[in-house]
């Protein structure tokens, strides 16, 4: 691709730059002429300011001259190696966007057959390898630590689970791990459920936070608990099932657990009811490739296996 | 007010010289802060934390100790090498009380986050168009003087500074265009990586003309009067000022690097960045050597002293900058903390070293005393400062390479080596040094403000009558 729309762009660049760097050089030699290093050092230019001022008309420095010079020569070689003169790519064909390319091809190149190793076990067992997990950890600190934290124990509030428990939004088996990591997940709760006359509005929203609060034993009020459970039964069971136990098909999270991905007071249900929530893992698949995903679904199975089911 | 014309106008020199060494305070201050917060952070309290008070301490530096030592400088010399009082007393009081005004909306509005993000330019609008009215008055108040010189030939320092000051408002009006959306906001005329050319190329010549040619005409008139020795070549102040001045205009594209800025640009400006090299040295050869036959002087003037050494470093600075400035060396240096030890070695090195001899040479000039109210106390101060800058670039120096070497470091499974975070603990032993560094060469400019109140007790305000041209034709 082309920084350049038209020629004239590309000609007006070129003939700048050329002329620049070449109109340096010419300057130099052209005062560098006039007063040979003989010229006497000793007399000032008769010029004088402010009583005491003045100036000798020392020669420039030879060693000064050859410096400047030297990095006029070298600028000239390098836009004709590298990309300088508009359109013109140089005579080596160098890029940002190539070298980038050679580095990664050549980093892919040399650790594919560590990659390829992995890849022919399952998860299980590269789970279990402690070098792998190694690998794994090192991906998970590059990739994973920014949403999920550097122990993957997630960002209460923002919604970014928890990895180090047996809750699983979508689904704890290897298969769907791996699923996740490759496709994303967008957990969608749209507001008032999509039907906000049925859940009446932010009053009816209370009522239902106070019912849901009820499912996990937190305190709640038990009229309005009363309330929002005809509201439940007739909206949220849609999703969230009739016992509130949650469906991974859909990533609707289980409401009789521990985990809140949003806070579990009653203000920040109401808010999930009424403002919804929308909440991304992204697609890695082209990003990091099955290689690095297969490390990492191993890396996450063992963090869960650790961890307590809320 | 118009004073009899056969004084110069050293009212307004005697604000901005006094004003600068206050404000050099301030911003070092703000400086010795930002530096402690890095190093304990608890020191961010509220609103007052480090992203809020960087580009306080980096505008009070630049602008406010930076801008009215060039503002006072520039205003004597070119008074004294015209032969000629100011060209309009009032211009000139416009220009010093607008300036302090600026400063003082800047100290108000960065801490409180009002910013357009653009580094060393993030003064909102109605500030910037402050800025443009009294660059327009400074412009026609030097300029006007040079117009109404008694010598034919204008004086070098003269060159430099009128190249500062023409070159800073092409640059500031700009590189500030914008539209207001209300009296505190405003979004950037331009966008995406042409606003970040934009940005740099004024960020570069920021330091290329206000902290480098305005500083060169500084050093043009003070030191060859400090040492009573004639500038080394007249010859060489011609080619490499031509050559400086043209040169600096293409370096921006140096701070962008291995960005989206196309592959040409940053060719350009990398190349254009070296061929700069020999035009800044030029500058630091007619300096020191204007002490050729004179260098025992070195030994027992420390107004000198601070002002060869600024040369030191300046070469040192304008030799590091060209090659950060390639591509291969940028690749470990962008981002890291090498960065900013060159930035200081400039700016404490050069900039506020030539600053600091400077003002020690005009302010007893000013009050009306034959010197300073202790030269002892200024050797004291370039002790401090020179160890002061030593420390805050060694360390700057380490941190910095240490970061770019290990933010590139792999495994053999291609995975990072280390976490950033990692990086940052390993930083912090250097950024305590640093803080000593900084906190040191504060002290010294203490030791410069009491030396400074005690010269001016007593003194006399009289302005120095204007001198009539030698003889021979100048």
């Amino acid at each position: 691709m082309s920084d350049f729309v038209n020629e004239f762009w590309n000609w007006y660049v070129i003939l700048i730059v050329l002329v620049s760097i070449i109109a340096c050089g010419v300057f130099l030699w052209s005062q560098g002429i006039h007063h040979p290093a003989s010229e006497e050092t000793t007399e000032t230019t008769g010029h004088v300011w402010d009583e005491t001022l003045a100036e000798y008309n020392n020669p420039l420095p030879q060693w000064w001259k050859w410096l400047f010079y030297g990095t006029v020569v070298f600028a000239l070689v390098y836009v004709a190696l590298y990309p300088a003169l508009g359109r013109f790519p140089g005579i080596f064909n160098w890029s940002t966007a190539g070298e980038h390319q050679k580095e990664v091809e050549k980093v892919d190149a040399q650790v594919k057959p560590l990659f390829d190793k992995y890849l022919k076990m399952d998860l299980k067992a590269v789970a279990a390898d402690k070098d792998a997990m190694e690998m794994g950890g090192r991906l998970f600190q590059t990739y994973c630590v920014q949403c999920h934290g550097v122990t993957g124990q997630g960002v209460l509030g923002k919604g970014f689970p928890n990895l180090t428990d047996k809750d699983w939004q979508w689904g704890g088996e290897p298969e769907q791990i791996v699923e996740t990591l490759n496709n994303g997940r967008v957990g969608m709760m749209p507001p008032y459920g999509g039907n906000p006359e049925a859940v009446g509005g932010e009053a009816g929203a209370k009522e239902i936070a106070n019912y849901v609060r009820s499912f996990s034993g937190l305190t709640h009020n038990a009229d309005l608990a009363t309330k929002g459970k005809a509201r439940f039964e007739a909206i949220c069971f849609a999703c969230h099932g009739p016992d509130g136990k949650g469906m991974q098909a859909l990533g609707a999270p289980n409401l009789t657990d521990k985990v809140w991905l949003y806070g579990s007071s009653e203000a920040k249900i109401v808010e999930t009811i009424v403002m919804g929530r929308t909440n991304q893992m992204p697609a890695w698949k082209d990003f990091l490739g099955e290689g690095k995903i297969h490390l990492l679904a191993a890396y996450v199975l063992n963090l869960s296996a650790g961890g307590e089911k809320k | 007010m118009s004073e009899t014309q056969s004084t110069y106008n050293y009212k307004v020199v005697r604000q901005f010289t006094v004003m600068s060494v206050i404000w050099g305070i301030v911003g070092m201050l703000v400086g010795v802060i930002i530096a402690a917060q890095l190093v304990w952070p608890e020191l961010n309290y509220g609103f007052l934390h480090f992203g809020r008070l960087r580009p306080l301490h980096t505008n009070a530096v630049i602008f406010a100790f930076g801008g009215c030592a060039l503002m006072g400088s520039s205003l004597y010399v070119v008074q004294r090498t015209c032969h000629t009082r100011l060209f309009s007393d009032g211009l000139a009081a416009f220009v010093f009380w607008g300036w302090q005004l600026v400063i003082l909306l800047a100290a108000i509005t960065l801490p409180l986050g009002l910013t357009q993000g653009k580094e060393y330019a993030e003064l909102e609008w109605p500030i910037d168009i402050l800025i443009a009215l009294v660059w327009v008055a400074y412009a026609v108040v030097f300029f006007g003087t040079i117009a109404k010189r008694k010598v034919t030939h204008i004086y070098v320092a003269n060159w430099f500074y009128g190249s500062f000051i023409l070159a800073v408002a092409l640059l500031h009006i700009i590189n500030s265009a914008a539209i207001p959306v209300s009296l505190t906001k405003s979004y950037s005329a331009y966008a995406g990586v042409q606003d970040a050319m934009v940005q740099w190329w004024y960020g570069h010549n920021a330091v290329g003309f206000f902290l480098t040619a305005g500083f060169l005409g500084m050093m043009y008139y003070f030191v060859p009067k400090q040492a009573e020795r004639p500038v080394y070549s007249y010859r060489l102040s011609v080619v490499h000022f031509w050559a400086l001045i043209f040169t600096y205009m293409w370096a921006g594209p140096h701070h962008l690097h291995y960005t989206a800025l196309p592959d040409w640009t940053q060719s350009v400006g990398m190349i254009f960045s070296l061929i700069l090299l020999a035009p800044s040295w030029g500058g630091m050869i007619n300096g020191i050597m204007t002490l050729s036959g004179a260098w025992h002087k070195l030994r027992d003037d420390p107004i000198l002293k601070f002002l060869i050494t600024s040369l030191s470093f300046y070469g040192m600075s304008t030799f590091e900058g060209p090659m950060m400035s390639i591509k291969t060396v940028n690749a470990l240096s962008h981002y890291t903390d090498w960065t900013v030890g060159h930035v200081h070695s400039g700016a404490l090195g050069w900039v506020a070293m030539v600053s600091i001899g400077t003002i020690y040479y005009l302010l007893p000039r000013l009050f009306g005393k034959p010197e300073m109210n202790s030269v002892k106390l200024i050797t004291v101060h370039f002790w401090v400062a020179t160890i002061g800058v030593v420390l805050y670039i060694a360390s700057m120096w380490i941190a910095g390479v240490m970061q770019g070497l290990m933010w590139r470091s792999v495994n053999s499974d291609g995975t990072l080596a280390y976490s950033f975070v990692e990086s940052v603990k390993v930083s912090y032993p250097f950024w305590a040094i640093r803080f000593l560094g900084g906190l040191l060469f504060l002290s010294g400019m203490l030791i410069m403000a009491y030396n400074m109140f005690k010269t001016m007790a007593g003194g006399s305000t009289v302005d120095a009558p204007v001198l009539v041209p030698a003889g021979q034709h100048a």
